[in-house]
């Protein structure tokens, strides 16, 4: 199985009385990029950190592949999954090359076949890999740094993407950049992806689905072409941004 | 200048010196390393074990030595003595460095290796030591260079070392006994320090 079906059942999460998550209920099919759009504070990187078990639902399950998130090897778990962060989280020590081909090490790659993988994947991300391959994460821009962040995550031929605003950092016109690649990519590898952020065009740009977070409830989840119409309250919230 | 009788008892404390120095910060960077690294896990005792350590520092350093020559074991007159009360005195940095570079590698890094499915040895041993040894190794080079000036104490306790001419130059009023155990031991100090700072660069993420 290359890419993965994702299932919420009743899930809710609290941190020290706070409700974060409010009984979330929502599955996506192999293959499609749902965006979770919601304010700051709206519970969306929480949801997301459910799904690598980072974080478990205070009660009811969240479901990778038809396997709750608290019986799967969370090892094994997240070497299946690639995850994209705001802040990228290279690792500041390992060269470009290195941070690229960590996962598949990892899981015990052979050299050679990491050196080829990670040559394929800077190309993919439109990165010269002879120029960038042996450089330090400092060395490059915030756009090429993000670049790799994507790379990275889909070293180990991943059953799962998650995207956490991973281009928020970012000035207007690399952020347009980097969403056309991700379209490319998307529509290339066809992984089932789950993306946050707090942008509605980049909702409408990215997403197969969109689902709207408000207070850690789900508000509505639909296309985005039904989004476009949505009566809900949040929604028009943010329908009226553009 | 010094004169030539000097010079082969020079030699000799010299020794004597680098055994206490190297005894106590093998010891002293084998229990802070791993005591260090225990207490970015517990947060609990970081209460207890650093203000431990805090305490040691502030005990004057001859009384140190004198208060540990009653205790049985660890006690008595000579360079094990010596080497408990450096141990205690090198710990404090070592802990307090080891802690504050682990704490310091950047959360997004941390979460990303976790997130990508490294074990905790691996993020530990490929994460966290790496990025934090640069500031690890600045508390092992303090700590050193302080080792080898209160090392000179140890000669109150019968502990040898480069003391022994200070503590007899100042009993006989005797400078060039006491440059004799002086100069050599502010030469360790810079040396050391030097060796280490090449060390930390050597380190430091390019």
């Amino acid at each position: 199985m290359n890419s993965a079906t994702l299932e919420f059942y009743q899930v809710s999460y609290s941190i020290g009385g706070n409700l974060i998550l409010d009984d979330l209920n929502f599955r996506i099919q192999p293959g499609r990029t749902l965006v979770l759009l919601g304010r700051s504070g709206s519970g969306k990187t929480t949801a997301l950190k459910m799904l690598n078990g980072l974080l478990f639902p205070t009660s009811g399950s969240v479901w990778v592949e038809h396997r709750s998130t608290t019986d799967w090897d969370l090892i094994e778990l997240r070497r299946s999954i690639g995850y994209v962060i705001q802040d990228v989280g290279l690792f500041p020590h390992f060269t470009i090359g290195e941070n690229i081909g960590l996962v598949p090490r990892l899981k015990g790659w052979t050299p050679q076949r990491i050196t080829t993988r990670v040559a394929e994947l800077l190309d993919q991300v439109g990165l010269e890999p002879a120029q960038f391959r042996d450089r330090y994460p400092r060395q490059l821009s915030g756009g090429q740094r993000q670049r790799v962040g994507v790379a990275r995550a889909l070293a180990a031929e991943p059953k799962l993407l998650l995207f956490d605003e991973p281009f928020g950092a970012l000035d207007p016109v690399t952020r347009v950049e980097l969403q056309d690649q991700f379209l490319e990519l998307r529509d290339r590898v066809k992984k089932t992806s789950i993306f946050v952020t707090h942008d509605v065009r980049e909702a409408l740009r990215l997403g197969t689905e969109i689902a709207v977070l408000h207070r850690g409830r789900l508000e509505v989840l639909t296309t985005p072409a039904e989004f476009l119409n949505s009566t809900g309250p949040e929604a028009r919230a943010f329908l009226a941004t553009l | 200048m010094i004169p030539p009788y000097l010079l082969q008892e020079m030699a000799q404390l010299t020794g004597e010196h680098l055994v206490l120095v190297l005894s106590s910060m093998t010891i002293a960077v084998g229990a802070g390393l791993p005591l260090g690294i225990l207490l970015t896990r517990r947060a609990s005792l970081r209460t207890p074990l650093l203000g431990f350590a805090n305490v040691m520092q502030t005990i004057p350093s001859l009384a140190l030595f004198g208060f540990l020559i009653p205790i049985p074991f660890i006690g008595g007159i000579g360079k094990r003595t010596a080497i408990v009360a450096l141990v205690l005195y090198a710990l404090l940095p070592i802990l307090r460095n080891t802690l504050a570079g682990i704490l310091g590698v950047d959360a997004a890094v941390r979460e990303s290796a976790i997130a990508m499915g490294m074990t905790g040895r691996q993020l530990l041993w490929e994460v966290e030591l790496p990025l934090a040894a640069p500031t690890i190794i600045a508390g092992v080079r303090i700590a050193t260079v302080t080792t080898i000036g209160t090392a000179t104490i140890a000669a109150a306790i019968g502990g040898g070392g480069l003391g022994v001419f200070i503590f007899r130059g100042i009993a006989s009023v005797d400078t060039t006994q006491i440059l004799a155990g002086a100069i050599p031991a502010a030469l360790l100090a810079l040396l050391s320090d030097g060796g280490f700072s090449w060390i930390e660069r050597r380190f430091s993420v390019p």
